[in-house]
């Protein structure tokens, strides 16, 4: 099995077209975020969250929602999992109320078994935004502070952007959606951004690598090179992440939507690892610092007094 | 065999052997998270009510008294924690109804000594202290002890109500409806009730805990039943074993012989996974098991990248034996950091995360941990032990 070991794919010479589409998912992206915002769940929002299984199978959503109607409570979402499963979400119910619904619904409806309670008031969901987003900013601060120290500062802003990429096309699609927003989804969140980011880090590491032999070669044909050079590993790798990730999908109950988060983010963070982050750092390389970084001085010097030669001739030339 | 060849062959043997001790029995070494095993995690805080400040003192004082409530319950393993100023988290494993909790915690345990006419002559709030003794007829009853004005307001409700009924009620419900017969100077008093021994130890342990001194509020309550968990366990399992399944088949297809060492390293490295929990201590929670499943995907990824880089260096027209060796020191810069950027992520988690964050957050940096060891030094050991016998054929 040698599909892609041959692989000469131009991604360079094609980076307009990525950044275009990249561009347009992105402004879509921002779009639903900016008017549709985020379906925050009882975790960030504050609320009560009942999950109820029946002892008989023929209960309806509308049945419970007459009951809670009843309660005031009309405005709850209740969501049937399975025939006689059902999760109700409320706004925060106290103790003695929450026990006076379970009471009216074992009466009107039928005898159940109480799977799960869950009561959060909103100073809670404040607290974990703030740590949410603390955890994301101490991420890429270590983040770029260890590609800088391993790569260059370049390398570790281009890795940031793929990396930012792929963290708002999934944050997009989870606004588009409206799925939820919960603790679990947070941390799969944060796993796309440690993911996504080994993608880049293995082909910038072949980039690395090569510029130590290809000193004459211009970047763009050298990130090429990298690219499709690890394009196989990069492949295979999301392949193997996937197989689980899917398995986790269709039988992971309420870990469906944590696998979810990670199957969209795993396909576009192997995107933008492949098809943004190399194509990018060229754009920050119009003075050429990236190719002579890694070339022993002696050669550095002699390259650039040949660069200044030739820049000479081309002025001379265009004064003529 | 060169002498460094025998000291990893040995080290990776005693790895092994030190995980599967701690590992086994699973059930014993690995512990669950409440959301797998059903259990109740509540965070409460202590609030300012007009007649009750919160000082420090009586955040330490309702942690006490909820100490008290709860260990009768035969809860094991409970959690009471303060956290930060005003915060009081508790974690209550294995409770059935996921309601119980916060009603145990919530019980105000107010006693009181009323008249035949329902006037409260005397409550809990003076009681020095309670505990449980048997009567001469063996009978358990549960003693009161009060402190100096307790004990004189007992002795002035005694004295009026002589052979009459003092009824004690606990948080408004009548518990004992003892007849006075002689006035009590000592300030002790026994409740005997129609209650056996650990009854009367739960009540004694009740009213000398008493009542909460400030107002407490339920910040957070996420309860979870005993199905609920167990569905998750299953259910997660089921996915692990399948993704587990697929990825053995996919590195035989596309790497052979190499594939198969590739996969022997991935099981090793879920056992040392497991071992790596064992012996942190740390609790499985379901998105921890959601990290394990991760993990299987990601632990091949080190082999991947090897096995591709061997495969480049046997184009070059390299030796066999000489691409294999490349082709692990080529790959190894790649696999370092790639994976400590992966790992600097995980920490972020496992520094902000709370709860089930946290462990999903360990299980991936354990995973990303033990799987560098496993790809980089057991499928290494493996290929050249099998040395010889491994031919091109055995990859591409």
């Amino acid at each position: 099995m040698n599909i892609l070991s041959k692989a000469d794919i131009k991604f360079v010479s094609r980076r307009k077209l990525f950044y275009t589409i990249t561009g347009i998912v992105i402004l879509i992206s921002l779009i639903s975020l900016l008017f549709q915002g985020f379906n925050f769940s009882i975790d960030f929002a504050g609320g009560t969250l009942i999950q109820l299984a029946f002892k008989e199978s023929n209960v309806t959503v509308a049945e419970i929602r007459n009951v809670l109607g009843e309660m005031n409570l009309a405005s709850s979402t209740i969501q049937s999992l399975s025939n006689n499963e059902f999760v109700i979400k409320t706004v925060q119910v106290e103790l003695p109320e929450r026990q006076k619904i379970l009471e009216t619904i074992e009466e009107r409806i039928g005898v159940f078994e109480v799977l799960r309670v869950e009561t959060v008031g909103p100073v809670i969901g404040q607290s974990l935004k703030q740590l949410a987003s603390l955890a994301v900013i101490f991420a890429f601060v270590g983040m770029i502070a260890y590609i800088t120290i391993r790569f260059q500062f370049k390398y570790a802003i281009a890795s940031i952007i793929a990396l930012a990429v792929a963290v708002l096309i999934v944050l997009g699609t989870l606004s588009i959606l409206q799925k939820e927003i919960s603790i679990p989804i947070i941390a799969a969140i944060l796993t796309i951004v440690g993911y996504s980011i080994n993608n880049t880090i293995v082909i910038f590491d072949r980039l690395r690598e090569n510029l130590k032999t290809k000193i004459r070669s211009p970047l763009g044909e050298v990130i090429d090179l990298s690219i499709n050079q690890s394009l196989s590993r990069t492949i295979y790798t999301s392949l193997t992440t996937l197989l689980p990730v899917l398995a986790l999908y269709f039988f992971g109950g309420t870990l469906s939507d944590f696998a979810f988060v990670l199957l969209v983010g795993i396909t576009v963070g192997t995107y933008s690892s492949i098809c943004i982050a190399g194509p990018i750092l060229l754009e920050f390389d119009k003075k050429g610092t990236i190719s002579a970084k890694k070339i022993p001085a002696s050669t550095q010097k002699a390259v650039e007094q040949e660069i200044k030669v030739v820049k000479k001739v081309k002025k001379s030339k265009k004064k003529k | 065999m060169k002498q460094l060849q025998m000291f990893r062959m040995v080290f990776v043997i005693l790895v092994i052997g030190l995980a599967l001790y701690f590992v086994f029995p699973l059930d014993k070494n690995i512990n669950l998270g409440l959301d797998l095993q059903g259990g109740s995690h509540i965070v409460l805080e202590c609030v300012d009510s007009p007649n009750a400040p919160v000082d420090s003192d009586a955040v330490n004082r309702v942690i006490e008294i909820i100490t008290n409530r709860i260990n009768p319950e035969g809860v094991k393993e409970p959690v009471i924690q303060r956290q930060g100023e005003r915060r009081i988290l508790v974690q209550l494993p294995g409770m059935d109804d996921p309601q119980e909790a916060e009603g145990l915690i919530g019980k105000t345990a107010l006693l009181e000594f009323k008249d035949q006419n329902g006037e409260t002559l005397l409550t809990g709030a003076y009681l020095k202290t309670a505990k449980t003794s048997f009567d001469r007829f063996g009978r358990p009853n549960v003693i009161l002890e009060f402190d100096e004005e307790g004990a004189k307001l007992f002795e002035q409700a005694t004295t009026k109500n002589v052979g009459k009924i003092l009824a004690i009620t606990l948080d408004g419900q009548e518990i004992s409806t003892p007849v006075v017969q002689e006035p009590i100077p000592s300030g002790e008093a026994s409740i005997v009730g129609q209650f056996s021994v650990e009854d009367a130890q739960r009540l004694a342990l009740l009213l000398r805990s008493g009542a909460l001194p400030v107002e407490v509020k339920i910040l957070e309550n996420r309860s979870i039943g005993p199905t609920l968990g167990r569905d998750s366990i299953n259910r997660s399992l089921k996915a692990g074993i399948v993704g587990l399944f697929l990825i053995l088949i996919f590195m035989v297809v596309i790497y052979k012989w190499f594939g198969l060492v590739a996969d022997l390293a991935l099981l090793i490295c879920m056992l040392l996974m497991m071992g790596g929990l064992a012996i942190l201590n740390a609790t499985l929670t379901l998105p921890g098991i959601a990290g394990i499943v991760l993990t299987i995907g990601m632990a091949v990824d080190a082999n991947i990248l090897i096995f591709e880089r061997i495969k480049e260096e046997l184009q070059m027209d390299k030796t066999f034996r000489a691409s294999i060796e490349a082709g692990f020191s080529k790959a190894f810069v790649a696999i370092f950091d790639a994976n400590v950027t992966t790992l600097i992520a995980a920490i972020a988690l496992l520094y902000f995360g709370s709860g089930p964050i946290r462990g999903f957050a360990v299980t991936l940096s354990i995973g990303i941990v033990v799987s560098m060891f496993t790809a980089l030094v057991v499928t290494k050991l493996v290929l050249e032990l099998l040395g010889q016998r491994l031919t091109e054929k055995a990859l591409v």
